[in-house]
């Protein structure tokens, strides 16, 4: 409760979820109120925020401010972690994703997640992408699976790069086209969220640059929502932005809003440098 | 008057670290030529079966695997070293020690690698570390306790369940050695599957995958190359096990395909006769020309592993 006032303080008014009707745009993913703990400690505080349908939402904040824990909780990949427990409600296109009655398979499948360090699995480039679709039982026979197999390298940008050895280990990759498959892989069971956890993180600019292209790119079809502590990145790629700071929820605007006019004092002095 | 102080000081730490390094050196070489020189010894001791004419006309390669005249496989190869006429054939040996391997290795592969799968990809933290100690402190029990509990008990219980003509055979000398070989299986198998990098499981589990999809289809074929090496290790644990062997097969040297016929070993043979063989007779180079032949197998076979090892980590690497 310490941290809490402390923020008030410096933040001058309360932090508020940022009012989603003006922009019209229908919402896919919904936080309510959501909490979430590591043993006793409260890592997250009483989110509430709205994730748009088809645009990029970055997630911005200092290291160890809950972005990454945030983003995991929406295909709660946090139940994987030992004596951890949520509260409040998210809700993805209205059905609350922490029901007892979800299916967390199917709900995994609706939102792929592609993490900080690519992890290809280590067998072939085809077998890596088919993966999703086979455990899935997504596919009928192999002429459909090599199909969608090569619509998701094509959509992750790696086709041409790859088309030639498809059943070479995918570690023999380099870095960025390693992420990229990793894409690729989570893009072929057609989730409707995708969570990008800092996925440029250990890649060089140009490896970078293609990332974000991509990202760019995929909103069309997608809904995503991505973890960056890369402020220029967030710039360049999101059309929202969260600003996240131990544990609370700042800010949330319009990203070109957030970073030209942030309404908080804290988002003012995170932006220009004075910490984090 | 300091420099020339510091320049000793530094020239007997020098002389110091010096002379470390060869004692140190020295006993290592202690426990490598140990080694060696056994493996010479048991050679030497095999050598005469090629070389020497007088012992050659008893026991020489073609005693070991050539069939002599008979009406059926067991008459035609019989191990009887101190018969009036000795007879020397190795075959029922081989097919005894290959047999107990066989159903050792059937029984405690399949329990072993299910139960590291089990600790390491689903039970809860508490089970496993009620079960992981349990499996490893099996493998601190003396293998002659093993021996004795098959002898007395687990023979008397499987010849009451499967009715078998024999007390003492394969089957129960096989599923006593199991017993030995789960733990090494287990241990090496469940590091190599904790080994896999939790990355992987979260890529498998976030694509929608069940935790036993991610158990089989990633975690266990990352783990293979360790996987395959408990198997090996097992093998050679199999083939080398004495004592569990000596007192639960039976140690009757039948020539047959029969599992449910009594076996004798290669190396319970050793163990048994070794003790009251005449020094220097033809016998007794048998038995040394087993020990070289036991050497080897495992050698090669440890090989073979670490080789494939290699190759199924470097396919994994993708440097293939």
């Amino acid at each position: 409760m310490v941290k809490f006032d402390t923020i008030r303080e410096t933040t001058r008014e309360p932090a508020r979820a940022p009012d989603l009707q003006t922009t019209s745009l229908p919402v896919k993913v919904q936080v309510e109120r959501f909490s979430f703990y590591y043993g006793a400690v409260r890592v997250l505080h009483e989110i509430t925020l709205s994730f748009p349908r088809n645009q990029v939402t970055a997630l911005i904040g200092p290291s160890g401010c809950g972005k990454t824990t945030l983003l995991r909780a929406i295909n709660r990949m946090n139940d994987l972690i030992p004596d951890t427990r949520a509260e409040g409600r998210i809700l993805l296109d209205g059905e609350n994703i922490y029901d007892p009655q979800v299916d967390v398979v199917r709900l995994r499948r609706r939102v792929g997640m592609v993490f900080q360090r690519s992890n290809p699995f280590p067998k072939t480039i085809f077998e890596n992408v088919a993966y999703g679709l086979r455990v899935n039982g997504l596919v009928r026979n192999r002429r459909e699976l090599q199909e969608r197999v090569e619509e998701s390298l094509r959509q992750a940008a790696l086709w041409d790069e790859v088309k030639d050895r498809l059943h070479e280990s995918a570690l023999a990759l380099s870095g960025g086209q390693q992420q990229r498959l990793c894409i690729a892989r989570a893009l072929a069971v057609r989730p409707e969220v995708l969570l990008l956890d800092e996925p440029a993180s250990a890649l060089d600019p140009i490896a970078t640059e293609k990332i974000e292209e991509l990202i760019a790119e995929l909103k069309r079809h997608y809904t995503i929502i991505i973890v960056t502590h890369n402020m220029q990145q967030a710039a360049r790629v999101s059309d929202y932005t969260a600003f996240l700071w131990m544990g609370h929820l700042v800010e949330f605007n319009q990203t070109e809003k957030l970073f030209t006019v942030p309404r908080e004092k804290l988002t003012e002095d995170y932006l220009t440098g004075r910490f984090g | 008057m300091r420099e020339g102080r510091d320049a000793r000081e530094e020239r007997r730490r020098r002389w110091i670290d010096r002379w470390a390094h060869r004692v140190i050196f020295l006993l290592s070489l202690t426990a490598i030529v140990t080694i060696v020189l056994i493996f010479i010894f048991i050679f030497r001791e095999a050598l005469p079966i090629l070389t020497d004419p007088e012992i050659q006309r008893e026991a020489s390669l073609r005693h070991f695997f050539h069939p002599m005249e008979g009406p059926d496989l067991a008459s035609r190869y019989m191990w009887q070293p101190v018969a009036l006429v000795p007879k020397y054939s190795l075959i029922p040996l081989i097919l005894g020690t290959l047999k107990t391997t066989l159903v050792a290795l059937g029984i405690a592969a399949p329990l072993a690698v299910a139960a590291a799968l089990y600790t390491s990809e689903f039970a809860p933290s508490r089970i496993r570390e009620l079960i992981k100690p349990a499996i490893e402190l099996l493998a601190g029990i003396p293998s002659v306790v093993l021996g004795f509990f098959a002898l007395i008990v687990l023979a008397t219980w499987m010849h009451r369940l499967f009715g078998f003509e024999t007390r003492l055979n394969a089957i129960t000398a096989g599923t006593a050695l199991a017993l030995a070989l789960i733990p090494i299986i287990y241990t090496v198998s469940e590091d190599a599957l904790n080994a896999v990098p939790q990355s992987l499981r979260e890529a498998s589990l976030a694509l929608g995958a069940t935790r036993w999809q991610t158990a089989t289809r990633v975690v266990l074929p990352a783990a293979l190359p360790g996987v395959f090496a408990s198997l090996v290790l097992g093998f050679g644990r199999a083939v080398g096990e004495t004592m569990i062997v000596l007192m639960a097969s039976g140690n009757a040297a039948i020539t047959s395909w029969r599992f449910t016929d009594s076996v004798r070993t290669l190396a319970a043979t050793i163990a048994a006769e070794l003790g009251e063989v005449v020094f220097g007779s033809p016998h007794y180079h048998v038995l040394f020309f087993i020990g070289a032949l036991l050497f080897v197998v495992t050698f090669a076979v440890n090989s073979a592993g670490v080789y494939i090892i290699h190759r199924v980590q470097r396919r994994l690497r993708g440097e293939v």
